[in-house]
């Protein structure tokens, strides 16, 4: 019988040994950044990429000596994608001390967004849902950084514009995953397609998204789309290039948001030679030449090592970068304002809201937050797949300004 | 142990259905009560308590699965939906009538409740796995409902913000207020199954689950019992949708996908069908598992592996570790963790003189 006793007695002193153990005894100057992250879950194929990305880039900074002499840790939780874990990695992260957290995930985000302002921590989203909180007057405590998806569907429009030399009478089809942050840019399409003149059909796509034949087929022989506007996740970006190429479509036609742009997604649909064409929009800079990765593995090589693996995926490794780029940069800011090291929340928030021009050598866009747009302008570039790798499209760009501003303006008067 | 019942005698039918009949046990619910509401809280990070707040609002959404699936003998697969109407529910009438928690809760509940009863309707034709199907298409139902229909969901992003809960002119938002708010309902929950058990109901349900046509034929009324029990169990799932909602501050319909269900279901499998304590103990265990294996390899795994290593392997050593541990505890003991806890106190109740 005694062997019953025995797994109660081991977890009774697993939970002591974790509960009385100080964890990370935090050293007077050490600033704490959190990072959510989602190495297993429903979007893995991103957080493996991306939050090594983060990491390398904070090494990096200690490397240098830390801020100011102050050295940075990075906490990164794993949550799954599933909202409660991700409420107990918040609050982990915030008896940790962090004082900018990095958000993982548009439900998540939403379920944060109250309890950050509650407690004065920064927390950023980028490339995840709430378009709404680039009104900083508002939610006080979230930072979207990255162009919101209400920018994406400006820019994407614009963007069809140009390639077809004017919208009046076109046909644009929104291919889009049917949850709430696959939904949140129709407003915004729809505004524009009644200002432009354009003709706007949305086909929505059932979770998980591997199924989509039906609306591909209708896009392309139907509908007969002048220009298809893809918003999808997870598997579902690769599944839409295989299908739009097995019906003929051209791809050169099509434009997708920024979570069916990586090289992942690419590779999932057969490689770059059947992409040929496909148009990504990106939020970071893709590829390798930047200075910021030369010197990241420039770092490796002084500990001996190769560059990791993860910096070949450059859409998201960047991403990582630019993530911890920005959340470092808020704390430079902080640390400005307060030298002695001890910075809370709050001036980390107003860091944030000091960022201008600050690109790392053109990964970041020229991001401008300020206490009103915690955006940053809402800057994406468009990449192409040609000739076998990503290849630059436009410069950073941002479009219907006034239109994004409008909804941004009519959430708030909401409530 | 000094918990035996020798030299206790039961002279009325009122001792012998008594919920705890020995002086030992009330003693013991007094001080675990004294433990919950005043030790606790006083005593730890206010962290350790957001666990504690999440296993709490599991404990009330484990204990109305339990109910259905455990006392009565009926499968659900749409318990993370019946949560998602009582959210979506308290939501709306939280915004959109200014009501308070103490409304818009049992409000929630009831709808829940309401939405339960029907997508229960099956249940009178089918049994086991084709009731399990049923219940899945009605989760789906409300899922797609809740996400296309934008006067439920408060627009595309299919989301509500609701105010932290107030009580008087007192507002519930730290962690340790909002301990005190959803201990509250747990403790309402277990003392309402504990109750709903000993009653009338309670045994129709066990009969039904036992043997529905024997149930019959002495006389219970299926048609109706099941439907109550699918009507109790979505109540409860409707204020944990509630109770997530308040927690959190918004109602999103993404928390209450099939996953969730399917979490539940694992919490009272693992705990133990057809009990109390199982549930708690299911909803301890999936809730905190995850979280201390975490910590248990963040402090050992660095002894081996690199930090970037080890941040790749948690995560995924996690999900295996937490599964083997499932199957382990099913493998040795497959009426859950209740029954071991049985065992246990079977053992020390003859000790030293075991035979």
């Amino acid at each position: 019988m005694k062997r019953w006793l025995a797994i109660p007695i081991g977890l009774l002193m697993m939970s002591a040994v974790t509960l009385g153990s100080p964890g990370w005894a935090a050293a007077s100057h050490e600033i704490v950044l959190g990072l959510q992250c989602d190495r297993t879950g429903a979007t893995q194929t991103v957080g493996v990429h991306l939050c090594p990305g983060y990491h390398d880039y904070v090494r990096l900074v200690n490397a240098k000596g830390g801020v100011d002499g102050h050295k940075i840790r990075a906490v990164e939780i794993d949550h799954e994608y599933k909202v409660p874990q991700g409420v107990e990695a918040y609050e982990r992260h915030k008896k940790e001390g962090a004082v900018v957290i990095s958000l993982y995930g548009t439900p998540h985000t939403y379920a944060l967004t109250q309890k950050l302002t509650e407690d004065h921590i920064p927390g950023t989203s980028p490339g995840f849902g709430r378009a709404d909180a680039t009104d900083g007057t508002r939610y006080p405590y979230v930072f979207p950084l990255a162009a919101s998806y209400w920018s994406q569907a400006g820019a994407a429009v614009d963007f069809a514009r140009k390639q077809m030399g004017g919208l009046k009478g076109k046909k644009i089809a929104f291919l889009f995953f049917d949850n709430p942050a696959g939904r949140e840019p129709i407003p915004v399409l729809e505004d524009l397609a009644a200002r432009e003149g354009f003709q706007l059909r949305t086909f929505a796509v059932p979770p998980p998204g591997v199924e989509m034949g039906a609306q591909v087929l209708d896009i392309a022989q139907r509908y007969r789309a002048d220009f298809v506007i893809a918003h999808l996740f997870g598997r579902s970006p690769s599944v839409s290039i295989k299908e739009l190429k097995r019906v003929g479509y051209p791809l050169r036609k099509v434009v997708s948001f920024v979570w069916g742009s990586a090289e992942a997604d690419i590779e999932a649909a057969g490689g770059f030679g059947v992409a040929e064409g496909y148009h990504t929009m990106q939020y970071a800079g893709v590829g390798t030449d930047f200075p910021v990765l030369t010197e990241i593995r420039e770092m490796y090589r002084k500990e001996g090592k190769e560059p990791s693996k993860e910096m070949a995926s450059t859409v998201y490794y960047n991403r990582g970068v630019m993530w911890a780029a920005v959340a470092v940069e808020a704390v430079r800011n902080a640390l400005k304002a307060k030298p002695d090291g001890k910075v809370t929340g709050a001036d980390v928030k107003a860091g944030f809201e000091k960022i201008k021009g600050f690109t790392l050598g053109g990964l970041l866009p020229p991001l401008e937050i300020t206490p009103n747009d915690h955006e940053g302008g809402g800057w994406v570039q468009i990449w192409q797949v040609k000739g076998g790798k990503f290849a630059r499209v436009t410069d950073w760009y941002k479009a219907y300004q006034d239109v994004v501003a409008k909804h941004i303006k009519e959430a708030g008067a909401k409530k | 142990m000094i918990h035996r019942e020798c030299g206790v005698l039961k002279t009325t039918y009122e001792a012998d259905m008594a919920l705890y009949p020995l002086p030992i046990a009330r003693w013991a619910v007094g001080v675990v009560a004294a433990l919950f509401f005043v030790v606790l809280p006083f005593s730890v990070h206010e962290y350790y308590l957001s666990i504690v707040n999440l296993v709490s609002i599991a404990v009330v959404g484990a204990l109305g699965l339990n109910i259905l699936v455990g006392y009565t003998g009926q499968i659900s697969i749409g318990h993370g939906a019946f949560m998602s109407v009582g959210a979506y529910t308290a939501a709306n009438f939280a915004t959109r009538l200014d009501l308070p928690f103490w409304l818009s809760l049992p409000l929630g509940g009831l709808m829940a409740a309401l939405v339960g009863t029907v997508v229960g309707i099956p249940s009178l034709r089918i049994k086991g796995l084709y009731l399990a199907i049923a219940t899945l298409a009605g989760q789906l139902i409300i899922e797609w409902t809740i996400n296309h229909v934008t006067w439920i969901s408060g627009g595309v992003q299919a989301s509500i913000e609701v105010p932290r809960p107030r009580l008087g002119g007192f507002e519930i938002a730290s962690q340790r207020e909002m301990y005190f708010f959803l201990l509250v309902f747990v403790v309402i929950a277990i003392t309402g199954t504990l109750n709903l058990m000993r009653s009338r109901v309670g045994r129709a349900f066990v009969a039904i689950r036992d043997h529905d046509i024997a149930a019959e034929l002495i006389g219970i009324n299926i048609f109706r019992y099941k439907l109550t029990a699918f009507a109790i169990s979505s109540f409860y799932a409707g204020v944990t949708g509630v109770l997530y909602t308040y927690y959190l501050g918004i109602a999103n319909y993404e928390q209450f996908q099939i996953v969730t269900s399917i979490d539940y279901l694992a919490m009272i499998i693992i705990g133990g069908l057809g009990s109390v304590l199982g549930s708690i103990f299911g909803a301890i265990f999936v809730t905190l598992l995850p979280i201390l294996i975490r910590y248990a390899m963040e402090a050992f795994g660095s002894l081996v592996l690199s930090p970037q290593a080890v941040l790749n392997t948690i995560p995924n050593l996690r999900l295996i570790l937490f599964g083997a541990l499932i199957v382990f505890f099913l493998v040795v003991e497959p009426e859950g963790l209740n029954r071991l806890w049985r065992n246990i106190r079977n053992y020390f109740r003859v000790w030293p003189f075991a035979y």
